[in-house]
């Protein structure tokens, strides 16, 4: 979050993009979204969507960020795992505000905490809901 | 006393006082079940704060406890306004993965069906947008040449919205001549109803005055929002799926990607406007290109295992970027399905957007956003 530091060139790797839809993808440190996020926002992306993958075997959580270009058509992805038994991952949403509602629905959904994120109240599940229902050992 | 200050009126003092005005969740102007909660500065949005989830049905679980096929129908329970293009690229994500090659003449339906559902989607949102702005008529205009649509798609598909004509690898029937001939007609029907409407509605001096330069939207913003689809064109930024990342046949179709940099409600009303013609345009071309030949891929596995991994796919469906992320872990059912839709995306900008606008104006801006509420919810 400090403004001083340099934003590191998150690996990016390219990809086949008639195989996978994205052009490029990079898996990165949990602590590294928010600069990735902002190395996004200077190349001029957009914010496409943030979501979380359950895996439940390797008892970890992913994060994960889809941006696209609206001018030059390019895809990229990043990743990031977090444990699943503190999932916590800093908000992106002082770089895209757009993110905020993304993450409310990835806090809904999977339980994965957004550090300093503005309002982690439920998004798309009923005000008093205290479960997360994608992930994998939920049962209604 | 010449040359005193005149005091100030005690009103032009006083410090802000706002109130909350609760819209909806079930209100004329929200399309569905949409609340906002809304702090009034008197006439003036303090802060509009949109309520979501009233109609969420947990489709993205659906899609993790049942097949690729069974999950099919889903798609087109999204944004059930916009079915085709949902079903489109939920069977291309899957195509993508599997490597299945569809054949082009299920492509070129494809196109002709899709453009079908824009028309008769943007006619809802010109009849219901108007309806927001006080205009009763043009919504029965609107409706009756979207009932033409309805017809002829129920013909081949036998559903009149919730479509789910498109398979893995193609399509679950060809179309006949009754509905090429009628599609053929529909299109020489629509072009002059296009100018009627424009002397009808667009050109009216009360539209004018409700639509220009109220809400206005910069690309920049759409771009911290991830706001696409007629809302980013109508800020003036060529951005459309089906150029930017093209899919199905589009690439060898000739079609404009109508923008106005206006960035106000008007700007993105005469997107949609246009955009009518352009579909138009589109399917006319599809049609006298239409491939002979079958339209199912021939090898199709009956059980569907997609190779581990995830997969996307978007589409430019008609309120902007709808996108399917598969999840595999290699078994028949997903490991997980994410529906990135439009509306979402273009609704988290309104809070920004509608910021000191008068209420009657932030009601416009929202009318041109095009909202379906269960887009959002999913």
């Amino acid at each position: 979050m400090n403004e001083t530091v340099p934003n590191p060139a998150p690996p990016l790797q390219a990809v086949d993009y008639r195989l996978k839809g994205y052009h490029l993808e990079a898996m990165v440190a949990p602590d590294q979204v928010v600069p990735a996020a902002r190395a996004m926002d200077e190349q001029g992306f957009s914010l496409d969507t943030i979501t979380g993958v359950d895996w439940l075997a390797q008892e970890q959580m992913e994060v994960v960020y889809d941006y696209f270009h609206p001018a030059r058509g390019l895809r990229t992805v990043v990743r990031a795992r977090i444990p699943r038994d503190q999932p916590e991952i800093p908000t992106i949403s002082g770089v895209f505000p757009g993110a905020n509602w993304h993450e409310r629905e990835t806090h809904d959904f999977f339980g994965i905490r957004f550090l300093e994120h503005p309002d982690l109240s439920p998004f798309l599940l009923p005000e008093d809901a205290d479960f997360h229902p994608l992930r994998k050992d939920y049962t209604a | 006393m010449v040359g005193a200050p005149i005091a100030p009126h005690p009103a032009a003092i006083a410090p802000k006082e706002t109130f909350v005005l609760n819209l909806g969740p079930q209100h004329p102007a929200t399309h569905g079940v949409l609340r906002i909660k809304m702090t009034m500065d008197g006439e003036y949005v303090d802060r509009a704060e949109p309520v979501c989830g009233y109609i969420h049905r947990m489709h993205e679980k659906m899609g993790e406890n049942r097949t690729y096929a069974q999950f099919l129908p889903n798609t087109g329970r999204i944004d059930y306004l916009s079915a085709m293009h949902y079903t489109h690229a939920f069977v291309s994500v899957v195509e993508r993965a599997a490597g299945i090659q569809v054949p082009p003449r299920a492509e070129f339906i494809r196109v002709i069906t899709s453009e079908l559902n824009r028309i008769s989607s943007h006619l809802v949102w010109w009849g219901a947008f108007l309806l927001d702005l006080g205009g009763f008529t043009p919504l029965l205009y609107a409706f009756e040449d979207r009932e033409r649509i309805l017809d002829l798609l129920e013909g081949i598909t036998g559903a009149r919205l919730t479509y789910c004509y498109y398979r893995f690898g193609g399509l679950c029937n060809d179309v006949d001549d009754t509905f090429l001939e009628g599609t053929r007609q529909f299109i020489a029907k629509m072009r002059p109803r296009l100018k009627m409407y424009r002397a009808l509605v667009t050109d009216n001096i009360i539209l004018r005055k409700r639509l220009i330069g109220i809400g206005p939207i910069s690309a920049e913003l759409c771009r911290r929002y991830g706001a696409t689809g007629p809302v980013l064109r109508g800020s003036g930024v060529t951005y459309d799926v089906r150029k930017a990342e093209p899919y199905s046949v589009y690439p060898e179709l000739e079609f404009d990607v109508p923008t106005f940099p206006e960035g106000d409600s008007m700007a993105r009303y005469l997107v949609r406007m246009e955009e009518l013609a352009q579909s138009l345009r589109i399917i006319e071309q599809a049609l006298g290109k239409l491939p002979s030949g079958p339209v199912m891929a021939e090898k199709v596995p009956r059980v569907l295992k997609l190779p581990a991994g995830d997969f996307c796919f978007a589409v430019e469906a008609a309120r902007g970027r709808f996108m399917v992320r598969v999840v595999s872990d290699n078994k028949e059912v997903p490991y997980r399905v994410k529906l990135r839709t439009p509306c979402l995306s273009n609704l988290s900008l309104f809070e920004e957007a509608s910021r000191g606008l008068f209420l009657a104006d932030a009601l416009a801006l929202l009318g041109s956003l095009d909202l379906v509420i269960p887009d959002i919810d999913r």
